[in-house]
């Protein structure tokens, strides 16, 4: 059985037909790549993926995404229940303005975990998967302003990990960071594949290549081909394809 | 080659004309304000003393001090700000947060525009009506700071939509991504990172309370009142009022001239010193929040 399954997905900001009759299911621990031009639906898949579409006024959707067996649209979905299970870090890295600590611990906390020492245990235990711990273990009590760029993106990684999701929804998580965090970024990606299932918006076709299984092209609204990573990039079967990867286009 | 220094110069010149006109007015706007502190520092300094601050006004108001008024509008400006801030702060939180884009929410917002334009005395006959005498409230602090409170609320909605606006999106989401529900969404993460800009507003509203005097005319200013007030539900003297009475309408004009511009004096001095509180007390929340 796929973790993610979407069925017929259209999806319309007002008049704007954003997504058209998307079918895509991902399997468990895989890391899909989306990739395509600007504009082409490729985030606005993502996001509806934890429902975070919702928020935007006017829009509508049809069809279904079925992930772990349950209509996410469903009538008796819970929404923070779904968002809790789906974890999501964002183009710009966006740690609160708290401490680096609070970062972490703010999702069990709104999720109900008073308990002193679980949090701490959890917090650090979070940390360190993000590979992050050598550097913080000293400022925790510091606010997470003051870490690099990359830095602050792996303390969103880890604010979102905290939860325990099983999967993880990135939105061009390095496009705002200089190579060397965005390689530190792609070597968690992989580490990480073994525990969730990760989806990942990029621009990069490098790094589409260096950390997807599997890598779905949209293009205006439409889901162009979808692929195992290495017959995307090696023989795209639809010329699409092949334009948008080799640089003619986009 | 010379055409194309020719248009370089060209554009240097433009550009410095541009710049120069900018200049001379960001200059001259600090220049009138500084013209008008000099000119009631000048007129008034000669007045203010430990008596004139701490005195009742003696001698059909040509002597004496104005205590009483300063009390007032002090009394005035804290009554207003707890009906208005709170009130103010939560309908700007259900506007911005809450309340979906449609035509109710472009409706509110017009009101709110429209009541920031009511002229203040229109406020302050409505004060009279409803306060003064429908409620029974009499001419009172209480009175007069809900009509006050109703003056300001548009200028607190407004500066708190805009702070609560300038807090990234990325912020809300990410909160909600980790299963926090809207309410702790805005708790917890919107308003504290919008507190400092917010606290703007009420810095805003404070130096507004303290200087109207149409809304107070009708609902709480006294003429005369050498006493303190006791309760919310005491008449009471205020600044302005007091400035305008002794300029206007005293026993003695030309010989409380000077204690007219003492007044209006201390009255700067009270917006001063609470915008720097106001100041402080952002930057205050604004290192908090970042170490929260």
């Amino acid at each position: 059985m796929h973790k993610i399954e979407s069925n017929n997905v259209n999806f319309y900001y007002g008049e704007n037909h954003a997504l058209r009759d998307i079918s895509l299911s991902m399997k468990e621990n895989t890391v899909t790549a989306l990739i395509g031009p600007s504009g082409c639906g490729k985030s606005t898949y993502l996001r509806l993926l934890n429902r975070m579409n919702d928020l935007i006024d006017g829009t509508k959707m049809t069809g279904s995404i079925v992930i772990d067996g349950t209509d996410i649209y469903g009538k008796n979905t819970n929404v923070d229940n779904l968002r809790k299970n789906v974890g999501m870090v964002f183009q710009k890295p966006n740690p609160f303005p708290k401490t680096i600590f609070e970062n972490v611990a703010y999702g069990l906390r709104v999720n109900g975990i008073t308990d002193k020492n679980e949090i701490e245990e959890r917090v650090v235990t979070t940390i360190e998967q993000v590979a992050l711990w050598d550097e913080v273990k000293d400022k925790l009590k510091k606010s997470a302003f003051e870490l690099s760029g990359g830095q602050q993106q792996r303390l969103c990684i880890a604010r979102a990990l905290a939860i325990k999701p099983s999967i993880l929804l990135m939105d061009e998580p390095t496009s705002a960071l200089d190579p060397i965090s965005t390689s530190k970024i792609e070597e968690l990606i992989y580490e990480l594949k073994n525990k969730y299932t990760i989806v990942i918006v990029t621009h990069n076709m490098q790094q589409a290549g260096r950390v997807s299984d599997t890598t779905a092209f949209f293009y205006m609204g439409e889901l162009i081909e979808y692929d195992k990573t290495k017959t995307i990039f090696t023989k795209p079967a639809i010329k699409q394809t092949e334009d948008y990867i080799t640089g003619r286009f986009g | 080659m010379s055409t194309e220094n020719n248009l370089a110069k060209k554009k240097r010149r433009s550009q410095n004309i541009a710049f120069g006109i900018f200049t001379a007015t960001s200059y001259a706007i600090v220049a009138l304000l500084f013209v008008i502190l000099a000119f009631i520092v000048v007129k008034g300094i000669g007045v203010i003393s430990w008596e004139f601050i701490s005195e009742m006004p003696k001698n059909g108001m040509t002597e004496g001090g104005v205590f009483p008024a300063i009390v007032g509008t002090l009394c005035l400006v804290i009554a207003s700000m707890i009906f208005a801030f709170p009130v103010g702060v939560l309908a700007a939180i259900y506007m911005n947060e809450y309340v979906k884009d449609g035509w109710p929410k472009k409706i509110i917002k017009q009101m709110t525009n429209n009541l920031a334009g009511v002229p203040s005395i229109v406020f302050g006959l409505f004060g009279m009506s409803l306060f003064v005498n429908k409620l029974e409230f009499g001419d009172s602090i209480l009175a007069g700071g809900l009509t006050l409170g109703l003056l300001v609320l548009p200028v607190i909605i407004r500066t708190t939509e805009e702070s609560l606006k300038a807090v990234d999106d990325t912020f809300r989401q990410a909160s909600l991504g980790l299963g926090a529900s809207k309410w702790e969404t805005t708790s917890k993460i919107v308003f504290p990172i919008a507190f400092p800009n917010i606290i703007t507003g009420l810095i805003l509203s404070i130096g507004r309370v303290s200087g109207e005097t149409a809304p107070i005319l009708f609902t709480v200013a006294a003429y005369f009142l050498p006493k303190l007030p006791r309760s919310i539900f005491d008449q009471a003297m205020a600044l302005p009022y007091h400035l305008y009475v002794i300029a206007t309408s005293g026993t003695d004009i030309e010989k409380s001239r000077a204690m007219a511009y003492g007044t209006a004096l201390i009255l700067i001095i009270i917006v001063l010193i609470s915008n720097l509180l106001a100041n402080a007390l952002r930057k205050y929340y604004g290192k908090k929040v970042k170490m929260n």
